[in-house]
């Protein structure tokens, strides 16, 4: 277990440099790393410090999020197909942002578009806290997901719909494929405050998902008080699903093929998979956002298209291995 | 001393009365077999018991706080799924939770509680042996296992032996009347009379919303109780292989 992590973490140290010595201005990685550490007003210092930094800490920060969400959401509804978009909060993000792009907001305010994206992924959080948070099994928690994620892509596509500037429309059609292209230092600063505190909530969880593999008759009488645990879970993922919307759009398939790859190397305990899952998220996030910057450095390929061109099959593949025990 | 005192327990579910004024006691060293037909409520009283349901009344084991309950009691649901396929030690050792610090890696008393209980159960040789892909039977014994592993006073099981072989079925109901000559109480639901009258030392017999009868097996399975709730006509003979029940027919209703 404790290799395991080490393993990951070594990964992650190693993509999240290579993520900082990639890019479109060849760059060497003597001066790149010098320029990172400098003080200086040099163009490359600017590039390095404000643009290549930023973008892996929100690649670490996403993915980590996305991980963490995917494996806490899988634990606690005992079911392998549970993700982070499911309570409805990233397709609640992705409306205030698309509002923002709409109204000119983003355009106006800085970080105008994160922030809508964080008020509308916590009007997501106050609905599903009304609707499942204080009592009511773990399907009413999925169906308020489910309609939340509705009402909210109902709304996306009725600004579409409705939109009379097609420049914005094509704004928000890019957006909500998921990016970390020309993020700032001021971005990480925005969802950092948010991912640590939903982080933290989620982290208390281990012994209580390990309990619900039982069940949530057997876990409550292990004193693992299963009210309190929901309502710690929907927040916890709700503010680190919201916070990572709110920077990098939707990006699809990393908490739900992440937690599903590793689970195999922590025994199937749900607990143990967190910090596993964790990692592995933000593995695959600054893998894929070094990808889109190599396969077609001109062509903007968006971050949440490549993982779900990664995870879809990856997933399709780990449900072909696993057909006989999903039975 | 008493482990568990139930006073005066109603319990409702969906406006629909199930339960109306139950009394019971279980004192240190009994075996309580909880009876009844289907849809009794044998399992609403437990989880009442327990405090996992709203009720009215008193019941000693709702009151206590979560981790206390933890400790006086351990529970095991009719739910027999597996969520995860985790190994059948991890599974057992999940009984061991209310006494653990999840950072520390279990210690040698916690160890030596799974393994007591993976002898209890006969499953030795089976710790690393994926929960998921156990027959019925074998999980069912697992989770009696993980139940026994927490060592608590009182054991209350749902149905434990439901699905389990003949020779598993009377080895389970030993091992309960063991840890009752160890001085803790097992309160299980059960609905094979013969093994529920050879082994529990007393009886609690569900019917008609109330507890109709409670005592001995002799003094709670009597024709008339028999006839009046199960509807059946049984044999029941004190013999000098112990007390041998044998259900005989269905009465006409």
């Amino acid at each position: 277990m404790k290799s395991l992590l080490a393993v990951l973490g070594c990964i992650a140290a190693a993509l999240f440099v290579a993520s900082l010595l990639i890019g479109p201005s060849a760059i060497g990685p003597l001066p790149s790393v010098k320029a990172l550490f400098s003080s200086g007003d040099t163009a490359l210092a600017l590039v390095m410090q404000e643009i290549r930094l930023p973008r892996a800490i929100l690649a670490v920060l996403v993915g980590a999020s996305l991980g963490l969400a995917g494996a806490a959401m899988q634990g606690y509804l005992r079911n392998p197909l549970a993700e982070p978009g499911l309570l409805g909060i990233s397709g609640s993000a992705a409306l205030g942002a698309v509002l923002a792009i709409q109204t000119g907001l983003a355009a106006t305010l800085p970080l105008g578009l994160p922030l809508a994206a964080l008020l509308g992924a916590l009007l997501g959080v106050f609905l599903i806290t009304l609707l499942a948070g204080q009592q009511g099994g773990t399907l009413s928690l999925i169906l308020a997901g489910i309609a939340i994620s509705a009402l909210a892509s109902a709304m996306v596509s009725l600004v579409l719909n409705l939109s009379p500037n097609p420049f914005a429309t094509s704004e928000i059609v890019f957006w909500l494929m998921g990016s970390l292209a020309d993020r700032s230092m001021e971005h990480v600063g925005l969802i950092l405050p948010f991912v640590l505190l939903g982080g933290a909530m989620l982290f208390t969880l281990q012994r209580s998902l390990d309990a619900m593999t039982l069940g949530e008759d057997a876990a409550e009488a292990l004193g693992m008080g299963v009210a309190r645990m929901r309502r710690r879970l929907i927040i916890g993922a709700a503010l680190v699903v919201g916070a990572s919307t709110a920077v990098a759009g939707t990006i699809g398939f990393v908490g739900l093929v992440v937690p599903h790859l590793l689970r195999p190397f922590v025994g199937a305990m749900p607990g143990r998979l967190l910090p596993a899952s964790a990692l592995g998220g933000a593995i695959m996030v600054l893998l894929a956002d070094i990808l889109v910057r190599v396969i077609l450095p001109e062509a903007d390929l968006k971050l949440g298209v490549l993982t779900a061109l990664i995870g879809a099959p990856l997933f399709l593949h780990l449900i072909y291995q696993t057909r006989r025990t999903l039975a | 001393m008493s482990l568990l005192s139930v006073k005066q327990l109603s319990v409702s579910l969906s406006q629909q009365k199930i339960i109306s004024g139950a009394e019971l006691q279980i004192a240190k060293g009994e075996v309580v077999g909880l009876i009844g037909p289907n849809g009794a409520g044998k399992t609403t009283l437990m989880r009442a018991i327990l405090g996992l349901i709203p009720t009215v009344g008193h019941s000693s084991l709702a009151r206590l706080s979560e981790d206390a309950r933890a400790r006086a009691v351990a529970w095991m649901p009719q739910d027999r799924h597996i969520a995860w396929p985790i190994e059948v030690q991890s599974l057992i050792m999940l009984g061991r939770l209310p006494y653990r610090s999840y950072s520390r890696a279990p210690s040698a008393a916690d160890q030596q509680a799974v393994q007591a209980a993976m002898q209890q159960v006969d499953l030795v040789g089976f710790a690393k042996r994926r929960a998921t892909e156990l027959s019925v039977g074998e999980r069912t014994r697992a989770l009696i296992a993980r139940a026994l592993a927490q060592q608590t006073p009182l054991l209350m099981a749902d149905e434990p032996i439901a699905g389990l072989d003949p020779a598993h079925q009377m080895s389970t109901m030993q091992t309960f009347v063991e840890l009752a000559q160890r001085g803790n109480s097992v309160f299980l639901s059960i609905h094979d009379l013969g093994l529920a009258a050879r082994y529990c030392s007393r009886l609690i017999l569900l019917g008609e919303q109330k507890i109709i009868a409670d005592g001995p097996p002799a003094e709670v399975l009597t024709p008339n109780n028999l006839a009046r709730i199960f509807g059946i006509e049984a044999y029941f003979e004190n013999t000098a292989h112990g007390r041998i029940f044998q259900p005989l027919r269905v009465l006409a209703p």
